[in-house]
């Protein structure tokens, strides 16, 4: 019960003192707008080809809104030794660790249900949209890159280390992912790192999930996002413990 | 006798500097622990170590019989912990950061609310219960954070320089209140430079120099050797080299370890016969001004034991800190 009141209270402090300030909607809500705009023009497309753009679109809301939002906090409340008063709360690292990440998660899943609700709303009956999975999907994709977040956060002192390292990251990771470009035409080097990234199986179960129209079963997809997910909680834990409590 | 907090063979290195190289201590459960040392003599260091923030290299911590060691986090549910740096969340209100603070020990709401509205009140900061944080002078800051630190009513507490920064009348309020909180049965330890803090308040001092603590004792023990040492300040005027010279000769108990044509400090292990000293001056022109008692304090002890100046303990004096200091006529 008092672990449940700190853990709650974090995930409450950070919703309000960020995620659900006034900057940082607007841009949740317009970058996947700008985003589909910017398609539309170079493609020449209809509104009709919204459908087809939307498993990106998904993405890169869930993979924008949380990694460095979360990177950046942590970095910031950790430079300005604030980060120490929850270091020093009586609750086990890992459940300080989930509030602190709680919520870049939710907000996370709400920028993902934005373009595809906007989507279902003005433009097009979406028929093939399996809701179940793809909330699944969008969670876990959510919990992969706030973790990723977390990871660098660890991993740097300096915020805008922190803006540099998910940067670097990220923006790799959308070319590689499959979403952009079809994996089997990225150079025969590259599609082995396609493979070792969590949002490429992210973005496949999201087009799953979204178009009915996967290459990997969504059993695969979400058992190695999960294991991404596992992986990236442990080694930032880890890292925790050695950095953090040198 | 239970100790709240046993430390062994504490060291911890950064690179080249040992910060921390070899301290042992035992506070007793319920002593108030002044731990007194000059700017990077490894205070916030073992603070750092003993609150569960950082790892010693070598040696063991047992905080309420709690081995820290390998746990360094085993025992945050009895401690609390006030900061060398005000480090509360600059975006939220003085009430807010307070409610924040007691909700990680896992205070309910409604409890929460009513100590942070108490504190609030105890360190006269009602009024600005609703600012935030951020834009809180130096000094408000400061007490918020000592708030912040016993809101969940720890029973162990450790005050980094609780003092630093605040004015005369709410530093005097603060020490009351830490009496207080040892009065209930809470454990302190306490780190100053403020010598005179330390031997109003403390039960027990540790003096620490480059890393390693020099000296241990009870305040009174510490004391001991130079109580019953007498000691007098004398302001005069015309006081010149012959007169001045001759004084010991003059006065054969008494030693006189300062002499200046204005002002002498005369030191002996009898009480000093100050009428036949004045008269002895008055009779060869020395106009004398004032004579007073000085008590011998802990800081003639500090500079004894560690062969420091006291100006090396000396960076809180310059804020009107040290309220009432000399004042021992
Ligand atoms: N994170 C760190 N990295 C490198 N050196 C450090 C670090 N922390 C402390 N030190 C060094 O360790 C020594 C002890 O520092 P510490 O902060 O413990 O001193 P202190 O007694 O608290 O001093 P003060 O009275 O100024 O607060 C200093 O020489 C300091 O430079
Ligand atoms: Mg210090």
């Amino acid at each position: 019960m008092k672990t449940w009141i700190a853990f709650w209270n974090i995930l409450l402090k950070d919703m309000r003192t960020y995620y659900l300030k006034p900057p940082n909607v607007s841009w949740g809500l317009l970058f996947p707008l700008v985003w589909t705009g910017m398609f539309l023009v170079r493609s020449g497309g209809g509104l009709d080809d919204v459908a087809a753009l939307l498993p990106g679109l998904v993405a890169v809301s869930v993979l924008f809104g949380t990694t460095s939002m979360l990177a950046v906090t942590v970095t910031f409340e950790k430079k300005h030794r604030s980060f120490e008063r929850l270091l020093l709360a009586p609750i086990p690292l890992e459940v300080l660790m989930l509030a602190k990440t709680g919520g870049a998660i939710f907000f996370g899943m709400v920028n993902a249900f934005v373009p595809l609700g906007l989507a279902a709303l003005f433009v097009a009956d979406l028929p093939l949209v399996a809701w179940g999975a793809f909330t699944a999907t969008v969670l876990l994709v959510a919990v992969s890159s706030a973790f990723l977040g977390l990871f660098i956060a660890v991993a740097v002192s300096e915020v805008f280390e922190a803006q540099t390292f998910s940067n670097f990251l990220r923006f790799p990771m959308l070319f590689l992912c499959g979403l952009f470009f079809p994996i089997e035409r990225l150079p025969a080097l590259l599609q082995p790192l396609s493979y070792a990234l969590p949002l490429t199986y992210g973005a496949d179960a999201i087009r799953g999930t979204v178009l009915g129209a996967a290459t990997m079963p969504l059993a695969l997809d979400l058992g190695a996002l999960a294991a991404f997910c596992a992986l990236l909680f442990g080694l930032s834990l880890r890292n925790i413990r050695r950095r953090w409590i040198a | 006798m239970t100790h709240a907090i046993v430390v062994e063979n504490l060291t911890k290195r950064f690179d080249s500097v040992t910060a921390v190289a070899g301290i042992s201590l035992a506070v007793p459960q319920g002593a108030l622990f002044g731990f007194l040392g000059p700017n990077g003599a490894g205070k916030t260091t073992t603070i750092t170590m003993l609150t569960g923030l950082a790892r010693p290299d070598t040696g063991t911590i047992r905080i309420d019989g709690l081995d820290c060691t390998t746990r360094p986090r085993a025992a945050q549910d009895r401690i609390g912990v006030v900061p060398d740096e005000s480090n509360l969340y600059p975006e939220l209100t003085g009430f807010e950061n307070l409610c924040f603070c007691a909700a990680l020990y896992g205070i309910d709401r409604t409890e929460r609310r009513a100590r942070a509205r108490e504190l609030l009140d105890a360190f006269g900061l009602t009024g600005a219960g609703d600012r935030r944080f951020g834009g809180y002078s130096k000094g408000m800051k400061r007490r918020l954070t000592v708030a912040a630190g016993i809101i969940h009513r720890p029973p162990i507490l450790f005050l980094d320089e609780p003092t630093s920064g605040i004015d005369v009348a709410s530093a005097r309020q603060l020490r009351q209140m830490i009496a207080t909180l040892r009065g209930k049965g809470t454990t302190v330890f306490l780190t100053t430079h403020h010598i005179e803090e330390a031997e109003r308040l403390c039960d027990r001092v540790a003096f620490i120099v480059a890393g390693r603590v020099v000296r241990e004792d009870t305040v009174d023990a510490l004391l001991e050797p130079v109580r019953d040492r007498h000691a007098l300040l004398v302001a005069c005027a015309g006081l010149d080299a012959a007169t001045a010279a001759a004084l010991p000769r003059a006065f054969p108990g008494l030693e006189f370890p300062l002499l200046e044509p204005d002002r002498m400090r005369v030191e002996a292990h009898t009480p000093i016969p100050v009428a036949p000293l004045v008269r002895h001056l008055d009779e060869r022109g020395v106009r004398v001004l004032e004579a007073r008692r000085a008590r011998p304090t802990l800081e003639d002890v500090f500079i004894r034991v560690t062969g420091l100046e006291a100006g090396a303990l000396g960076a809180d004096k310059g804020n009107g800190n040290s309220g009432g200091k000399g004042g021992n006529a």
